[in-house]
């Protein structure tokens, strides 16, 4: 029993991603629900008016963590299937395989969004065509800073390798307190606002909010979500190039598919 | 006789640990080099510069005269690897793993290369089986054709028989044999199986920590080292205190 006890220990200890996979899981389920709870029990009646608001953000949120998620998942099926050398030799740069990644992750995305939509609406009486053009913004918004954190992700994987693999699943629930997806920011603590307007998350899922239920739309909060985007999906990309360096460096790129 | 592949004081340290010393070596058009070395000696480490995964600390690494570090688009495109440490994609067919590496590697007339090797390799009954689902043998020969899918100059074979059970080895050693005198391709093959590197390689090099230690036929190294065959004279070197540390 100690053996296997040890076997696990020693699995844990050496692996940085899997300590910190142990300890934020918990974290992050008590102060995104804590939020959720705080916010419902002082505005019982914020979302009187707007029937829907919570599910057109789920949808929304899902959206983000499909297109997320996706992309990482594309780069670790070639780990599973020891593909990856396979892709890394062939006569691709790194740009082609990225563009390939990032339109392969849409399809993905968009496979498990469409019967999402249409399915609110028999059920629910709810549609989230209802946000008008300003879906597609949003949407498109969600999709580049999905990518964004598939390519950030995958950055680590060549980096770091597999044992990444847990940072690459949790990313979107660590994200999801500051993101605001269910409550508007007001109610985060200060030091946790100053955090989340550097997202673009907030601007978009209160953008989401302001439109269903004070019918107006404030362009402010798009342009924010669209430059801040810009911003880190420059950083990712540029990271992700570095990565591939370090990992020819140190080879990983050779280790990674075996 | 044309140099395809020209290795020139090739280096490769991760920190401190030196894996490859300043190796140079050459391989002709026609030419199956091999590549042997207890495990640690930099086999994998030299494949892997070669390909374009691992930066060289130092050194260069020319085919057809292209150096990898500034042309490795060009030259990835006539080069290729096996392994029996990678695998193909296991949940799509035969068939549709050699026409996603056939659109990677830009081939043209796709569906003729595949029918070329598909009968070549003996491929044609498992085309459309899942490649999951294949036996070890069955496996190999679809990553084989996967490696020459695109008509590559340089083949790096890396223990291309591992696993593989006499008569479905044998097979593979014929094919290769028969492959390169057809295309006059240059392959290095890196195998611990001395009788496929005896019967298939003209030229050896045997590394060691890092370095090259010895290099020439089967025959005038057996001949060198007073032994009997190469894995005695691979066990002589492996066990060597190295004399260039």
């Amino acid at each position: 029993m100690y053996g296997l006890f040890l076997r696990h220990f020693y699995l844990i200890t050496r692996s940085f991603p899997r300590i910190l996979d142990l300890i934020y899981w918990p974290s992050i389920q008590i102060t995104l629900w804590g939020f959720i709870s705080n916010f419902f029990a002082s505005h019982t009646t914020y979302y009187n008016n707007a029937v829907g608001v919570i599910l057109t953000c789920a949808i929304l949120y899902d959206f983000l963590f499909r297109t997320s998620i996706g992309f990482n998942m594309l780069f670790l099926e070639e780990i599973w299937s020891r593909n990856f050398t396979n892709l890394f030799i062939a006569p691709m740069k790194i740009s082609e395989i990225l563009t390939s990644l990032i339109f392969t992750a849409l399809v993905r995305a968009l496979i498990g969004l469409i019967p999402a939509v249409l399915l609110t609406s028999p059920l629910f009486g709810i549609s989230i065509l209802e946000l008008g053009i300003y879906l597609f913004f949003l949407f498109l918004s969600l999709y580049i800073f999905g990518i964004t954190l598939g390519i950030l992700v995958s950055a680590g994987l060549l980096r770091f390798g597999p044992s990444f693999e847990n940072i690459a699943w949790s990313t979107m629930f660590l994200l999801a307190p500051f993101g605001c997806i269910y409550y508007p920011i007001e109610i985060l603590p200060e030091i946790f606002q100053k955090i989340a307007y550097m997202l673009p998350l907030v601007y978009i899922f209160e953008e989401a909010r302001n439109i269903l239920i004070n019918n107006t739309v404030d362009i402010s909060n798009l342009i924010e979500a669209y430059m801040l985007n810009m911003i880190y999906i420059i950083i990712s990309i540029t990271l992700f190039f570095y990565s591939f360096n370090k990992a020819r460096d140190k080879g990983t790129l050779i280790n990674i598919g075996e | 006789m044309k140099t395809l592949v020209e290795v020139q004081n090739l280096k490769k340290n991760y920190g401190d640990k030196q894996a490859v010393k300043s190796i140079s070596f050459k391989i002709n058009e026609n030419e199956i080099l091999g590549l042997l070395g207890p495990n640690g000696s930099g086999k994998t480490t030299t494949i892997g510069m070669m390909l374009g995964l691992l930066k060289p600390t130092s050194g260069e690494i020319l085919i057809e005269g292209d150096k990898i570090e500034e042309d490795r688009i060009k030259i990835l495109q006539k080069i290729n690897f096996i392994s029996p440490y990678i695998e193909l994609p296991k949940k799509l067919t035969v068939k549709q793993n050699l026409i996603v590496f056939g659109k990677l590697y830009k081939i043209k007339n796709l569906n003729d290369r595949i029918d070329y090797l598909t009968s070549k390799l003996r491929l044609s009954d498992i085309l459309n089986r899942i490649t999951g689902e294949l036996s070890s043998g069955q496996k190999n020969r679809a990553s084989l054709a996967k490696s020459l899918i695109n008509d590559p100059k340089v083949l790096l074979l890396d223990e291309p028989t591992a696993s593989l059970d006499p008569e479905i080895g044998d097979f593979i050693r014929s094919f290769l044999e028969d492959y390169k005198k057809e295309k006059k391709i240059s392959i290095l093959l890196a195998s611990h199986n001395m009788n496929e590197v005896t019967r298939l390689c003209k030229s050896i090099l045997m590394m060691k920590d890092g370095i090259i230690v010895d290099s020439g036929s089967p025959a005038s190294l057996i001949e060198k080292h007073g032994r009997k065959n190469l894995e005695e004279v691979f066990l002589k070197l492996s066990r060597r205190p190295n004399e260039h540390n």
